[in-house]
Formats: structure tokens, sequence, C-alpha cells
């Protein structure tokens, strides 16, 4: 299990997530600072996303959609407010239009990324997500990001647990 | 946070600008118990009376809280229905957020691969 804690503050509805990776700071940051990785893990495999704008400076947009089994495709921006890399990630968005264009009738949440050192080859990552409301909460549970999640889950444990134990015995780098 | 705060506060609906205040959200956490009225809570802030009195009002036009009559006494109690919502949501987010982490630590995994087997090809060279 990476994930190494867990802070949920329902009065501010702040949601802190931190994980721990063997991977270096770089590889961690490639995860978000790469679209063609970051769409490898955004959506789940049944609500896949797609990003069609990625620019990661400070004043850039971010644009991606989400593909459902149906062939529906909710969309969603990001804001770019902050960079640092390969530390620091502020990120303020919410629901798009198919255009791309923000959906200004939709609340606006934050999303606070920060990538450390804990140890040669060993990193932290930590998430804060800040919610304007439970509306808001519930519209982006709402984007297709609950069908799938389970099964996924139980899949990349299996995948990793293998992938990890068999790179460990030979004693290769992860 | 307190950044997050300023930057988004133009958006927040009203129970989360009613929560974005700290004098406020310890207001709330007081008064899950529902022992003290305006004036007991009013002794735990370095503010005046009416300051605090200004605070309980917000919260109370947010739905936060509610003032309730006990005997002779009005405490203020906090209505726990909302920050329950907010919780069942925060629980629900957290496993997004897990699987994501799952899935990026899939792809870390596979990109070592790659990369052992790029280096296991050249030192076959």
């Amino acid at each position: 299990m990476t994930v190494t804690a867990v802070r949920k503050a329902p009065q501010r509805l702040t949601l802190t997530v931190e994980a721990e990776f063997d991977a270096s700071v770089e590889r961690i940051w490639q995860l978000w600072a790469d679209p063609r990785k970051l769409e490898r893990w955004w959506g789940p495999p049944t609500y896949p996303a797609t990003f069609t704008k990625h620019d990661l400076a400070p004043g850039g947009r971010i644009e991606y959609h989400m593909t459902g089994p149906a062939g529906d495709q909710p969309h969603g921006y990001w804001d770019v407010l902050e960079v640092e890399p390969p530390r620091r990630i502020l990120l303020r968005g919410g629901i798009a239009n198919a255009d791309g264009t923000p959906n200004t009738d939709t609340p606006i949440s934050t999303i606070r990324v920060g990538i450390e050192e804990i140890a040669r080859g060993r990193t932290r990552m930590s998430i804060e997500n800040v919610f304007p409301s439970t509306e808001a909460m519930e519209q982006v549970l709402a984007m297709g990001t609950e069908e799938g999640q389970s099964q996924a889950v139980s899949q990349i444990d299996a995948i990793l647990a293998e992938e990890t134990s068999s790179a460990r015995s030979r004693g290769e780098p992860l | 946070m307190v950044v997050i705060v300023q930057i988004a506060k133009a958006d927040f609906d009203p129970v989360f600008a009613a929560l974005a205040d700290h004098t406020r959200r310890d207001i709330v956490r007081r008064a899950i118990s529902a022992e003290e009225g305006v004036l007991e809570l009013a002794s735990h802030y370095p503010m005046s009376f009416a300051a605090v009195q200004k605070h309980v009002a917000v919260l109370e036009r947010a739905g936060l809280i509610t003032k309730q009559r006990i005997g002779r006494r009005k405490v203020v109690r906090t209505n726990p229905e909302a920050l329950l919502v907010a919780r069942r949501l925060l629980d629900q987010y957290e496993e997004l957020w897990r699987a994501r982490i799952d899935r990026m630590n899939e792809l870390i995994a596979e990109t070592a691969g790659a990369i052992d087997t790029v280096e296991t090809k050249e030192s076959k060279r």
C-alpha cells in the first residue's frame, strides 16, 4: 500500500492524501507533466481521460475529457496557478463545456500537489483537494469517476505486486 | 490552505464561505456538544461579544448551526447533517485518489520495466 496518510476536514471540505513511491522525484513529476502519462492514471479504465491541452506553466490551461462506456464525454479544465518543477503545482478548475470553455455555472475546486524526496529513490507526493461546496464534490464524482474503480484497484494491485517482486528479485531498480 | 481560500473565495457558496474563517470553524467544533450559549462561546475568543455574535449569525445563515432553547437557556448547536454530507463525499474522494495513486504505481512499475529492458539490451551489446 503506497498511500501513507489521508486527512479529511469536512468543516473545510478538504481532503489530503499522501503517498510514497519507489521512484525519483523526476519520475513522479512526469506523471503530472507528461499528458500522455497523466491520462493513463487520471480516469478509471471504464472512463479514460484524454488531455487535449496541457500547458503546465503559470497562467496556463489544461483541458481534458473523459469517455464513458456509453460514449458520454464529460469535459473538465484546470487553470495552472503555480508551478515549480519538479516539486509543486497549484491547479484550480472544474467542469467544462464541450468546447473546453469553463462551465461558469458549476463550482470550482483546487488541487495542490507537493513532491519531495524522502530518501534516495523514494519520493513522497501529497495532494490537497479543496472543494468550494458539497455540490462541487458531487459533480466531480459524477464525472464517471466511481465506476470501475474497485475493479481497477484490485487489478492494479495484482500487477504491481507481481512486477515489484520480480524486479526486486532480479535486483533491478524500480 | 490560506492561499487557496483567498484564491477561490469569490466562488464559495455560503456554507464554505462561512467555514473559511478560523473562529467560525472553531465555533462549529465547540457547538457540536450544544452546551454553550453565545455568551459562553464568546469567552473562548480574544474578541468582543459583538464580533462573536456576528460570526454566529454568519454560521446560522449558512445553516451550519442553530440556536436551541433548553429551559431558560439558548444554546448553539451544530447542524451535523451538513458536515455528514461533506464527510461522505470526502470518503468517496479518498477512494478516487487511492485508485489514481494505484494507477500511478502501475505506470511507474511499467516505465521502470521499459528502462530495465533498454538497459538489458544495451548491456548485451
